[in-house]
Parts: C-alpha cells; sequence; structure tokens
C-alpha cells in the first residue's frame, strides 16, 4: 500500500496546484502544442505558413473530445483486461498450488 | 509535443522521416520476433501501447497555466527497449495525426523520433544504469519514466529551434523560447508520469515477476525480493 500513497499524495499535489493556479490567476489552459505555434510566428515575424493542412479535422470541439475519449477508453479497456487477466491467473494458480502442497504442481500421481 | 502539421519545412521533415523510419523497422523486426518466440509477452506488449495510447490522450493542466499531456513511452521502453516502443508511438501518432488534427503526417517523421526514439532512448538508458548503480526498482522506474517524458519534449524544442533559428541569437535563442513553453508545462506532468508508471510495475512485479525476468527487466532475486516486500 506504500507505494500507491506515494503515488496518490503526487497527484493530489498536482490538484492541489492546478486549483491555487487557476484561482489566483487568469490563465487560457491552451495546448503548450498550439503555444509554440505563437513562438514560431514570432520568430519568423509571422511570414511562416504552414504548407500543409490536416486531412481531416474534427468538425467541433465535441467530436475532437469524443475521439480524444475514445483514445483513453480503448487503452483503459486493454490495461484492465490484462492486468485482470493476470490477476485471476496468479490466483488460480495459488489455489492449485495450495490443493498440492507436495512436489511439482502439474506432476501426475504416481501410480 | 506535437509539432503540428505543415509546421516544418523543406528540409527538416525529410530529414527527420529520415532518421525515424529505420528505427522503426528494426522496431518492427523485433517486434515480430517477440510475437513469434515469446508469445508469453504478448499481453505486456499490448498494455505497454495501451498505456501510451491512454497517456497520450490527456492533456492535463500545469503549473504554467497551459496544458500538455505526458507521453507513456516510458513503461515500453523498460520492458521491451526503445525499438519496440517506436513502433508503439507511432501508431498512437498516425490516430492522432488522422482522427484528431493534432500532429501530423508532414510532422510525423519528427515527432515520432522525439516521442518513440528519443525519449524512450533516454528512459531505457536511465533504467539500465540506475539498476546496475543498485537503485531500488521502482526509483529506476519512476527516474526512467520521467526522463523520457522531459526527454521527448526538449526533443522538440530543438527541432522547432533547427527548423526556426531566431534572427538574433540563432538556434540557441529560439530554442529557449521554445523550451519556455514546454519544459516547464511539462515538469509537473513528468513527475506524475513517472509516478504511475512505478506503480504500473509493482503490479506487474506482483502478478507476472517471473515475464519480467525473461525480459532481462531485472534478475529472479531482485524480483523474489521486491515481492516479499510487498511496498
Amino acid at each position: 500500500m506504500k507505494l500507491e500513497l506515494i503515488v496518490l499524495a503526487i497527484i493530489v499535489i498536482f490538484v492541489a496546484a492546478f486549483a491555487y493556479i487557476s484561482a489566483t490567476g487568469n490563465h487560457e489552459w491552451g495546448g503548450s502544442d498550439d503555444q509554440s505555434e505563437g513562438v514560431i510566428s514570432d520568430l519568423t515575424g509571422g511570414t511562416y505558413q504552414p504548407w500543409f493542412h490536416s486531412i481531416w479535422e474534427p468538425p467541433s470541439g465535441e467530436i475532437e473530445s469524443l475521439l480524444f475519449a475514445l483514445q483513453a477508453a480503448i487503452g483503459s479497456i486493454i490495461i484492465g483486461y490484462f492486468l485482470g487477466y493476470y490477476r485471476a491467473m496468479a490466483k488460480m494458480k495459488a489455489a492449485k498450488s495450495a490443493d498440492e502442497p507436495e512436489g511439482k504442481p502439474n506432476a501426475r500421481p504416481a501410480r | 509535443m506535437h509539432i503540428m502539421e505543415g509546421f516544418l519545412p523543406h528540409p527538416w521533415w525529410e530529414i527527420w522521416f529520415a532518421l525515424s523510419l529505420p528505427v522503426v523497422a528494426y522496431g518492427v523486426y523485433r517486434m515480430n520476433l517477440i510475437i513469434k518466440e515469446r508469445r508469453e509477452t504478448l499481453p505486456l506488449l499490448a498494455v505497454s501501447g495501451a498505456f501510451i495510447f491512454v497517456l497520450s490522450s490527456l492533456k492535463m493542466p500545469s503549473v504554467t497555466g497551459s496544458c500538455s499531456h505526458p507521453t507513456g513511452t516510458g513503461m515500453g521502453a523498460i520492458l521491451f527497449g526503445p525499438w519496440i516502443t517506436s513502433v508503439l508511438s507511432m501508431i498512437v501518432l498516425i490516430y492522432q495525426a488522422l482522427f484528431l488534427a493534432h500532429g501530423g503526417l508532414t510532422t510525423l517523421g519528427a515527432n515520432t523520433f522525439s516521442m518513440g526514439i528519443a525519449g524512450p532512448m533516454v528512459g531505457y538508458l536511465v533504467y539500465k544504469s540506475s539498476m546496475k548503480s543498485g537503485l531500488n526498482l521502482y526509483i529506476a522506474v519512476f527516474l526512467a519514466a520521467m526522463l523520457a517524458d522531459l526527454a521527448t519534449y526538449l526533443v522538440t524544442s530543438l527541432q522547432l529551434a533547427l527548423a526556426f533559428p531566431a534572427a538574433t541569437g540563432g538556434v540557441l535563442a529560439s530554442f529557449k523560447a521554445f523550451l519556455a513553453i514546454f519544459a516547464i508545462t511539462q515538469a509537473p506532468l513528468a513527475v506524475v508520469e513517472g509516478a504511475v508508471t512505478a506503480l504500473m510495475f509493482k503490479y506487474f512485479i506482483q502478478l507476472r515477476g517471473d515475464v519480467l525476468v525473461k525480459l532481462n527487466v531485472a534478475s529472479a532475486g531482485v524480483i523474489q525480493k521486491l515481492k516479499e516486500a510487498s511496498l
């Protein structure tokens, strides 16, 4: 449990920092990827034009957040599935070796 | 860390493709070997890819009043090495470029290099050297994942600086300008990513320590000790 508590503490500090900063200042919370666009236009004096555009863009912010949520959901399903699979396997192994306290778990009874 | 579509001029976008593609090709080869010969590691391969999928979709607010996302590549780098992780990262980057207009196809080479190659390479080396120097495995994982994340953004800043040198001060000046956006925003996210990755490794060790031994992540003795300590 100790490691869980440490990780939880780090996350709480992170959330608290967000709460403090958003309460004390006026921020846009924009993406840092987009901010780099501003730096590029500063550096080039606004002359740089992207020479290629995304072939498809989510038509609205809602659809964009849908696709981001989908991405996270697909990943989470996979992680949860395999951790659960491993957990059940470890449990079954433990139960099996408890039934056969002596010898190898897979050994056939000698007759 | 995504460089947006069309934002890398000639010749830089070609250069980063030229550097990335051979690594990804070698990664595909290595991945095929693992799929054929070490099937017991496949669940962890899926989890590593899924972890990148999840973490790179989470745009989190940071101390600078702007948002950025972690990369999640540290886990794959520690378990399977940087080559295979480059393939996993590229898959995620293609998804985001096609469906989210996040990153881009012309900048795919550069983004794969920073997120899929440079970051995991740093993470892998940090992990291996930390373990060699006798650090606790969880601390080694924490450092590796955190530094892989930071290295990614460092390289992105460098890529942008090389393509857009400042009129006065050149590459160094614009490197500092890009770093000011990326590095400070990223630092707290990298700490959280490192901590969460370390926690994931706790579960891997408890559930399938034997596979970690097979993947040369740690010796059987180290795994046994951590299992008993049940931190």
